[in-house]
């Protein structure tokens, strides 16, 4: 066990952690973020998915001495009141159905649009692919992130 | 209830009447049992509790949907609250079958409509008007010739006093102003920044976290564990051997529990555990299809359902067809993971989980700690999918067992390692099809099926009675239309615990029966389509064909690409689909585009069903071209991911659906748009390339 600082959405959370574990557990557990999503624990699925210094990774994959200090956004922290583009392009085309893989999908898609404002289909398969959606979303999650793409 | 409140709800009377409508506050003092319910507050406010889980579907938007059109209130304004599992008062709460709407509607029109006259008579009666002078509109009664105005929360007090009405008028669908109207869902702002709690974001003070190491093999035991290792790490306070309840048998285990997730699963990772995995099978893939194939050879059939003569008809059938079918099992992989919540007390218990079946949870619990149901209180939660595996009461038994066995409350959670080699799985099929063709049309047809049948897993269930579910997914009118007919099963006996997936046996036999007819068609020269229409002599299907046929533009399809039809039925509704296919320059295979045409009668938002069609294509394509559970020595081996493949984003096609219009009755939603895809997509790809796809699931590059 070892005490990490953790810098989440703004904030510092103090940690008491075994290093190697993964950073996922330590927001959901210990600072008690729960909206970003355990799904497959090696980084096949892409529910987990934060953004670390404004990139997306996989949260169940990462080590939490790894990521201490850094800047961590979530979920949670991606705005005030769902007023992200890319969360008002999803409200708007109605892309979740049970949700759990959106906070994920939203985060990979907020961090493509960052760096690509303007993407393409291709883009959107090289960006999205990484994230597995059961209910099958996908025509929304293209649909939308093209919406957010002239939102911005 | 406290308070002023006007709060309705609907009962089954025992003597098979009607359903009767009466206040909720009236059932208690009569220890009536109601169903779903509706109240209004003095403040206005409208709550609707809704009985039914929320897995993705819609429910949490089409019960208020249908609830805010008859009660004339603005959507926004209607709260919706899960209902706790309660069959005293419910009655079932299962959601599957695509059941929430087709089997709930009538009689929600008929609550809301009865709260609406009881409040405007409340109005009249303040005005002393004669109440055809008042209607509602907006959550107030208006007041025609004057003009005056009373908001519902100024009435509840004086309607609360009223008795019901027997006999309530209902809208004139061409007058819906919120039901058929594709409406953004309530829950869509709460899965878009993290604020939706699923079962596995509950916690409670105190809680506890477990993991279990389950036998690999379905039905092992625990011999002896060494857990020397376990309570050496940090947060882990319990190991013990533990069950759960799987079709009556008592699957085993040991649980690690600890102060978080992440110490227990490091505590299971050091655990050994010796299993005795003697006295029952340990089936490996090859053998179970063989053993399928077998029994259809040998004939050892139970013949469900029969018309005329097939041996007779077919035997002078002008051309024959036979073909074999094989579809593998399949796991649900939610991607929320199994979990549950179960804190046990002395004399009570209460759990919190996703779960598709809060009811039978409480019955299962009660059970087991030996409790009357009153003491068990289940609470739903969101469902981060469902698909059938959330009907399952497994993982809460073995969630309160722990619970009992700790004395505190504790959340299980399955790694997605245990949610998809546990099982219950989609049992795998093998179909014989037999068919004869005279004068282009079907002569003779027999179908039957090998396989796992899902009703009768417990032990001493009755294994000698067919399997009904043989024809789900065939359409209705081909029972008329075709002469000779007959279908059977042979069951397959295994360990492996099989349950519903996502539109249950029509999610394989739309695949064997739509593929065996585009063979027929082929058979007699006829255009697939034409074919089907030809043998569907129903204005509802022939309405769905020439609906399917337009907007695919099917008669205009291109020499160049490879076009597959078909059509199914499932849990009340017809769905047809037409996917078009190419090939690139590199000869590799693309699903180019799919048209869906939905008829699932009287609906609610036609959204929502588009959303539903779009992801069960998406399930379908899937479970056809991309995953598969295969089993050797008695385990599962696709453990996560990695193994079993998921469609992507860069795997799907564009889907267009339609959904009809008709004053049909409700029918399902978030399954039927599933059991067509499969067979359109291999009837297309027979049609580019004249490689007929028997067995699934297939890999499209390496065509």
């Amino acid at each position: 066990m070892a005490s990490f600082t953790l810098k989440i959405n703004g904030k510092t959370h103090t940690v008491e952690a075994d290093p190697s574990m993964p950073l996922l557990w330590a927001i959901r557990d210990q600072v008690g973020l729960t909206g970003t999503k355990y799904g497959c624990g090696i980084a096949q699925c892409g529910a987990c998915t934060v953004h670390l210094n404004g990139n997306p990774i996989r949260s169940c994959s990462m080590p939490i001495k790894a990521v201490a200090g850094k800047d961590i956004t979530t979920i949670e922290g991606l705005s005030e009141n769902n007023s992200h583009p890319v969360q008002q392009a999803w409200i708007k085309e109605q892309v979740p159905q049970c949700g759990y893989c959106q906070s994920g999908q939203i985060m990979a898609a907020a961090a493509l649009l960052k760096r690509n404002p303007k993407p393409t289909d291709k883009d959107i398969d090289t960006a999205m692919n990484g994230h597995i959606c059961r209910c099958g979303t996908y025509v929304r999650i293209r649909k939308a992130i093209k919406t957010a793409s002239q939102m911005a | 209830m406290t308070g002023a409140a006007l709060s309705l709800g609907f009962y089954f009377p025992a003597n098979g009447k009607e359903i009767e409508i009466i206040k909720t506050e009236s059932a208690e003092n009569l220890g009536i049992e109601l169903n779903a319910w509706i109240s209004i507050d003095a403040s206005g406010k409208v709550t609707i509790t809704n009985h039914r889980a929320e897995m993705g579907q819609g429910s949490f938007q089409s019960v208020p949907q249908i609830v805010a059109e008859e009660l004339e209130v603005n959507l926004n304004e209607v709260n919706i609250i899960f209902a706790q599992g309660n069959r005293e008062k419910y009655g079932s709460q299962i959601t599957g079958g695509s059941s929430t709407i087709r089997g709930s509607y009538k009689k929600l029109l008929h609550l809301s409509a009865t709260a609406r006259e009881m409040l405007i008579e409340a109005a009249a009666g303040k005005w002393n008007a004669n109440k055809s002078e008042c209607y509602a509109e907006n959550g107030m009664v208006v007041h025609k010739p004057s003009g005056k105005k009373l908001s519902y929360g100024e009435l509840v007090a004086d309607a609360s006093k009223l008795t019901p009405p027997k006999q309530v008028e209902l809208k004139n669908p061409k007058y819906y102003k919120i039901i058929r109207k594709p409406l953004p869902r309530q829950d869509t702002p709460l899965k878009t920044n993290g604020t939706a709690v699923f079962g596995i974001d509950k916690k409670l003070p105190g809680m506890m976290y477990a993991v279990v190491e389950r036998s690999p093999r379905f039905e092992g035991k625990v011999k002896s564990f060494d857990d020397s290792e376990t309570k050496k790490v940090q947060g882990v306070t319990h190991v013990f051997k533990t069950q759960r309840l799987v079709f009556g048998h008592l699957y085993e285990g040991v649980a690690v529990v600890a102060n978080s997730t992440w110490a227990a699963m490091q505590g299971r990772k050091v655990l050994k555990v010796e299993w005795d995995d003697s006295g029952f099978d340990h089936h490996s893939t090859g053998q179970l299809y063989e053993k399928m194939k077998d029994q259809l050879q040998k004939g050892n059939l139970i013949s469900y359902k029969t018309q005329g003569s097939f041996p007779d008809a077919f035997q002078k059938a002008e051309k024959k067809l036979e073909a074999l079918y094989e579809t593998p099992y399949e796991s649900h992989s939610c991607m929320e993971p199994l979990n549950c919540i179960a804190d046990v007390k002395e004399d009570s218990c209460e759990i919190w989980g996703p779960m598709q079946g809060p009811d039978w949870i409480q019955s299962v619990a009660a059970e087991a700690l030996k409790l009357p149901p009153s003491k068990i209180k289940v609470n739903m939660t969101f469902l981060g999918g469902g698909f059938g595996r959330k009907a399952f009461t497994d993982y809460p038994y073995e969630a309160v067992m722990i619970s009992k066995e700790i004395k505190a409350p504790v959340q299980v959670v399955w790694t997605r390692e245990d949610d998809m080699t546990g099982g219950p799985f989609r049992p795998g099929m093998v179909y014989q099809c037999k068919g004869g063709v005279s004068g282009g049309r079907i002569a003779a047809f027999e179908t039957r099926m090998a396989g796992q049948n899902m009703d009768v897993q417990n032990p001493g269930a009755d294994r000698s009675t067919y399997n009904s579910d043989v024809v789900e997914g065939f359409l209705e009118p081909y029972f008329k239309s075709i002469p000779h007919y007959t279908f059977g099963d042979s069951p397959l006996e295994s360990v492996i615990p099989v349950m519903w997936w996502r539109s249950v046996y029509s999610s394989t036999n739309g695949f064997a029966l739509e593929s065996f007819i585009d063979e027929l068609a082929l058979a007699a020269d006829k255009d697939p389509l034409s074919f089907r229409r030809q043998h569907l002599n129903n204005p509802r299907y022939q309405d769905l064909i020439d609906k399917l046929e337009a907007v695919s533009n099917w008669k205009a399809r291109e020499k160049n690409s490879g076009w597959g039809v078909a059509i199914t039925e499932c849990f009340g509704s017809i769905v047809g689909e037409v996917v078009k296919v190419s090939k690139n320059a590199e000869g590799k295979l693309k699903i180019e585009k799919v048209w869906a045409v939905m008829d699932c009668g009287w609906y609610v938002n036609p959204n929502i069903i588009a959303a539903q069609v779009e992801g069960s294509i998406v399930m379908a394509l899937g479970a056809a071209t991309k995953h598969a559970t295969h089993f050797a020595d008695g385990k599962a081996v696709e453990k996560n991911f990695d193994a079993y493949k998921m469609p992507r984003i860069a795997d799907i096609p564009e889907i267009e659906v339609h959904v009809m219009d008709n004053e049909e009755k409700a029918g399902g939603v978030g399954e039927p748009g599933l059991p067509p895809f499969t067979p359109a997509l291999t009837n297309a790809i027979f049609d580019l390339t004249g490689k007929r796809i028997r067995v699934l699931p297939f890999d499209m590059n390496e065509l």
